[in-house]
């Protein structure tokens, strides 16, 4: 790198816009904590998977026609007879399902390691922000084909905005462009869905630079407090950054080379039909949780507030977790809340994919009640009550040492500044 | 948290396959042994040939594949003189002319199916009221695709229990949503006569058509695969040494 910069012409760039000392300064030596584990992979793969978006459907827009009447003929068209359309299509759909596979892995591993603590809200705020506009973007794209999912899913979708007082109608008719769901609501959700992207790129841009300023938590939840603490990023994170990618990628393959429809629904390859209602409407698996919380409420209005309100509370989550350790490490009765919670989100998922009759009618509720209390009286009595166990010194006391041992006697659960 | 996560990953698989779409009346389907499926999967030529002609003399009375051109089936394995020939057997309407008059003139390659109905009234009108879906894409649109087809058009079609009243020209069907099916069983032993010998009984009538549907639906599913098997593999070597390049960088520090 050294010799890099002393190149002449190198040199000419940098002095007029320092872009190689800002690349050096922030992903190669840029440093890291050095313990932090796989499930830190999730960040660059979430980027890697908007990226991967954005450049297979700008393609597919080439050849994609956003009118009722041709939309799911051009979609064929694509399938057909557009060179590699198949592949652009396949990678485009399942890599939808692959970026929120990323980001809820990513979001996860947040809410274990308490990544959204102080001095990091803004970037967990910020993430909340990109998980809004991936699932408006998701559902958008979802309705490009024009087939029966596409629109009952954007009718049942759209429709929930009614249920909101005096604006609802307004908001609603607004998001049709008329009074029903057609070719104007189309035309507004193409646009749109390639709008959001390049938004969602903004953000992402804007949640980086917050990062760099703080850097990355870690598996311990302490900070780094000195050289022995951290790597650079590059080559350590680079490479273990590129494995990561390597089975992200394998698994993306099979599903788009072997499986490519099996997170999809058979309904969407018929064109989409006003007359006619599918009789299990379902949105995609990754709505499938909040799904269950809209049915699970027998009020509409109250449903669709439920439903909003089950992503909105995540703004909220660094204030309601009052404990000050933040790795799930140090608190063993969090622990058991938070598998407890991903359990929950689960059954959510399950009881969405079902019709609302019998025990699902049941489970959803009892489920939804769960996922807010979650939230409001677990994680707040928690922070409260919850005796943790002792931190560590330092990160790189464990490791460097030789010993394996966290160090014993540590001064117990002090939260260090990072 | 790895082994929770194990855990948590297992209780999914077991949720998404507890979450099968609810199939309260009609039947479990039957699974079928499609040359397609698999990671090596590929169409069986003569079925798809065998296929085409079972769609053209029975099914395509009512039904059109309307995404499927004629040139689109030298990919059954016929040669392009051939399927000219087979376009030529077909009318379609050309034009305009100088005189600014339609016309009709035997199909080329470059055209589509006629579909056999002008329009979806005409279709309802000689259709009892129900109007035959397009078959374009019938094979990925129902789920259980192939094998509900196959199901469907084979030991679907019975008599129907006491307790059920079917609709005036329905047929009762235990794999169709509802049971109850406007299409009558289309398929007789021996309603076409093959021209490589192959016996023409229902259910091998029912395999061969299912299998043009397949192709009809997803023609680009060889391709897919092919390249699926060498991307797999340039993954796992590339991944591998990726895994090797991170452990040896990483020797260098404790960790």
């Amino acid at each position: 790198m050294d010799k890099f910069l002393q190149n002449p012409i190198v040199q000419w760039i940098e002095y007029r816009l320092p872009i190689f000392s800002f690349m050096n300064h922030s992903i190669v030596v840029y440093p890291t904590p050095r313990n932090l584990n796989y499930w830190w992979n999730f960040g660059s793969l979430a980027g890697i998977a908007l990226t991967i978006q954005i450049v297979t459907g700008i393609v597919l827009a080439f050849h994609y026609t956003p009118q009722a009447d041709l939309a799911f003929a051009s979609v064929e068209h694509i399938m057909r007879n557009v060179n590699y359309g198949w592949l652009l299509r396949y990678v485009h759909a399942n890599g939808g399902s692959m970026f929120f596979i990323v980001v809820f892995i990513h979001l996860f591993r947040g809410m274990y390691y308490g990544s959204y603590k102080a001095p990091r809200e803004i970037l967990w705020m910020l993430g909340v922000v990109i998980l809004l506009m991936m699932m408006a973007t998701a559902f958008m794209g979802y309705v490009l084909p024009w087939g029966q999912m596409s629109y009952w899913g954007a009718t049942v979708i759209t429709n929930m905005f009614t249920a909101f007082p005096i604006v609802g109608d307004w908001l609603t008719t607004l998001l049709w462009g008329g009074f029903v769901v057609d070719n104007p609501t189309l035309n507004r959700f193409f646009s749109l869905h390639y709008l959001l992207p390049f938004m969602i790129v903004g953000v992402v841009v804007v949640q980086l630079w917050g990062l760099h300023v703080h850097k990355p938590t870690n598996p311990l939840g302490i900070g780094m407090k000195g050289p022995q603490d951290s790597l650079p990023f590059h080559p350590y994170y680079t490479f273990k950054d590129m494995f990561g990618l390597g089975v992200f990628l394998l698994v993306f393959a099979w599903l788009v080379f072997f499986a490519p429809n099996l997170l999809g629904e058979a309904d969407n390859y018929i064109p989409a039909n006003p007359l006619v209602t599918p009789p299990h409407i379902v949105p995609e698996w990754y709505f499938l949780p909040f799904y269950a919380i809209l049915r699970a409420i027998p009020d509409k209005l109250m449903g669709v507030i439920g439903m909003f309100g089950a992503t909105l509370i995540l703004f909220l989550l660094p204030w309601l977790d009052t404990c000050k350790v933040r790795s799930a490490k140090f608190r063993p009765f969090f622990k058991m809340a938070f598998w407890l919670f991903v359990a929950d989100v689960l059954i959510l998922g399950w009881v969405g994919k079902n019709s609302p009759e019998g025990m699902f009618i049941i489970i959803g509720r009892v489920a939804s009640v769960y996922y807010f209390a979650h939230f409001l009286v677990i994680l707040p009595l928690l922070g409260k009550f919850e005796p943790t166990r002792p931190l560590p010194e330092s990160i790189g006391k464990p490791v460097l040492k030789g010993g394996g041992e966290m160090a014993s006697g540590a001064v117990a659960a002090k939260m260090e500044k990072s | 948290m790895m082994r929770g996560l194990m855990g948590a990953a297992a209780a999914a698989i077991v949720l998404v396959g507890l979450a099968g779409p609810a199939t309260a009346a009609e039947d479990k389907l039957p699974a079928q042994n499609w040359s397609f499926d698999g990671v090596f999967g590929s169409y069986d030529r003569a079925a798809l040939q065998r296929g085409f002609q079972v769609y053209q003399e029975v099914c395509a009375g009512c039904h059109g594949v309307k995404y499927i051109a004629f040139r689109n089936l030298t990919e059954l394995g016929l040669d392009e003189g051939q399927v000219k020939a087979i376009a030529a057997e077909y009318e379609v309407e050309g034009g305009p002319d100088d005189d600014g008059e339609m016309f009709t003139r035997p199909a080329i390659l470059s055209d589509y199916l006629p579909e056999p109905f002008a329009n979806d009234n005409a279709a309802r009108a000689s259709n009892n009221g129900a109007l035959p879906p397009d078959l374009s894409l019938m094979a990925k649109a129902r789920t259980g695709g192939p094998d509900y087809l196959y199901a469907l058009l084979t030991d679907g079609y019975a008599d129907p229990p006491d307790d059920v009243m079917l609709g005036e020209g329905m047929s009762y069907n235990r794999y169709f949503r509802g049971n109850q099916i406007a299409m009558p069983p289309p398929l007789d032993d021996d309603a076409v006569e093959y021209t490589d010998g192959t016996s023409a009984t229902v259910e091998q009538m029912s395999l061969d058509v299912v299998h043009f549907l397949m192709w009809a639906a997803e023609p680009k599913l060889e391709a897919r695969k092919r390249m699926g098997i060498k991307v797999i593999l340039f993954l796992l070597v590339l991944t591998a040494l990726l895994y090797a390049s991170k452990r040896r960088i990483w020797s260098r520090v404790d960790h």
